[in-house]
């Protein structure tokens, strides 16, 4: 089933998601990749001020194009989330409560989500140009120097993710392959 | 011999940068439509649809399929009879990939070295070039973008020659099936058989260029490309690892002769947006 869904999350809507859910997200979304997670992590370790509130907040793993005049992004799909396992617990500590990406997650990540009580979408990778026609707004935030890796904020209106891992741990990953395999 | 100026290498090489970021095969798209159709799990078949839709948007609107518009493989065939004049071919080719990536507003994924400070080269050069030379007096450019999330998944293994067609069946399906969601299924496998690790490597790349739905010219290696695709599409994975029937689109393999110790083969792993474009000159 497809739910609509506002950012910041609250403990209760991620309590609502269920791996396998279609969401359709909407409010303000922050992009980070590999160079500005390691950034945002070393600033952590060194007790200094992040750019954005991490509380409820959304981080979604994306490099965008640059955008074409008269558009508000380029074409804006999801990186492969793995790179960012590394990251992710330390910044759900800290108050993120959900990913978008796509691809497998690690042990540490999973334990991450049910413990701090987050989620994990995918978007559809491969699918940037349909994705970007979600995104109305979009500001560098921070880093710019990291070319398509500075963390931008977005505002988007019904941008359509699936939920991976929920608060819980169950993994679509895991229990559709399940379903579908035949031996 | 017939001149040719490296400025037309340029152009072309600048054109086909954009063309084929923004304009998915016709065969991909048949292959999609037809797995669309096919496909038992509802959630696969609403991906593939996205997927479709966001290829006509991708088209109409003239922007980049997926924003991972990768970094620019070049297949050149240079003719024997051909003088180029003007310039570096290499520099020609490269200034192409500039322009292309600049003016198409195609995403910079090029890093100035592997792992020491990986700064942007902000113009997504240096493009990989794989230059034959060939004869007559003509010169074909293939462009062929590749992005990062599926090279990650790809792999090399030194197989003995007695592992045999079981050995190699094994490697390939469990490269794809520890890929899982991570290389964007449904997608399409390249497969190199023999020749030394750049040769197997080089001709599992190529193998990736095939139009879909042909299959090796050798009816023992098309056999086996047709087993490895449905033991593939029995795993599950299905369309981006959501669970289903369509885990990949095409296994595509090469074949050159080995060493009499060797069997290698390698696996390069290919996204649905399976970009291409080429031109002759």
């Amino acid at each position: 089933m497809t739910k609509t869904v506002n950012t910041p999350l609250t403990e209760e809507t991620v309590k609502d998601l269920k791996a396998g859910d279609r969401v359709l997200l909407n409010g303000i979304i922050y992009t980070g990749r590999d160079a500005a997670h390691k950034r945002l992590v070393e600033m952590l370790e060194k007790g200094e001020k992040l750019p954005l509130e991490l509380e409820g907040q959304v981080i979604y793993y994306v490099g965008p194009c640059p955008a074409k005049p008269g558009k508000v992004i380029g074409s804006a799909g999801p990186t492969t989330s793995g790179r960012m396992d590394a990251y992710a617990p330390l910044l759900m500590e800290k108050g993120l409560k959900g990913m978008i990406g796509k691809g497998i997650r690690n042990s540490e990540v999973t334990d991450s989500i049910i413990k701090n009580k987050a989620v994990y979408f995918a978007a559809i990778g491969g699918a940037g140009a349909l994705l970007a026609e979600t995104i109305k707004e979009a500001k560098v935030l921070a880093f710019d120097e990291l070319g398509p890796e500075a963390i931008y904020k977005l505002r988007v209106e019904n941008f359509p993710v699936t939920v991976i891992i929920d608060s819980r741990g169950n993994d679509l990953y895991k229990t559709g392959k399940e379903q579908y395999k035949q031996t | 011999m017939r001149e040719i100026n490296v400025e037309t290498i340029t152009k072309t090489v600048e054109e086909l940068c954009i063309d084929a970021n923004y304009n998915l095969p016709a065969d991909v798209k048949k292959a999609l439509e037809e797995a669309a159709e096919r496909e038992e799990s509802p959630l696969g078949r609403e991906i593939l649809q996205d997927i479709l839709r966001n290829a006509e948007i991708a088209k109409g609107d003239k922007v980049p399929i997926c924003q991972d518009t990768g970094l620019a493989v070049v297949f050149l065939e240079l003719g024997q009879d051909v003088k180029l004049v003007g310039g570096n071919l290499n520099e020609a080719i490269n200034e192409g990939v500039r322009r292309g990536y600049v003016n198409g507003y195609l995403r910079k994924s090029s890093v100035d070295d592997p792992f020491l400070i990986r700064k942007n080269t902000n113009d997504n050069t240096p493009a990989i070039i794989h230059t034959k030379i060939v004869p007559g007096d003509k010169v074909k450019i293939i462009i062929a973008p590749k992005g990062g999330g599926s090279e990650n998944m790809s792999a090399l293994g030194m197989l003995k020659p007695s592992d045999g067609v079981k050995g190699i069946k094994r490697f390939v399906v469990d490269t794809v099936e520890k890929a899982g969601s991570n290389p964007c299924p449904p997608v399409i496998v390249g497969v190199g058989i023999g020749g030394t690790i750049e040769k197997t490597t080089l001709i599992a790349k190529k193998a990736l260029l095939r139009t879909i739905g042909e299959h090796n010219q050798n009816p023992e290696v098309a056999k086996l490309e047709k087993e490895l695709l449905e033991e593939i599409n029995k795993l599950g994975i299905g369309p981006q690892g959501f669970g289903g029937r369509t885990t990949a689109l095409a296994v595509n393999i090469e074949t050159f002769p080995a060493h009499i110790a060797s069997m290698p083969v390698a696996i390069n792993m290919q996204c649905h947006a399976a970009r291409h474009k080429e031109a002759i000159i």
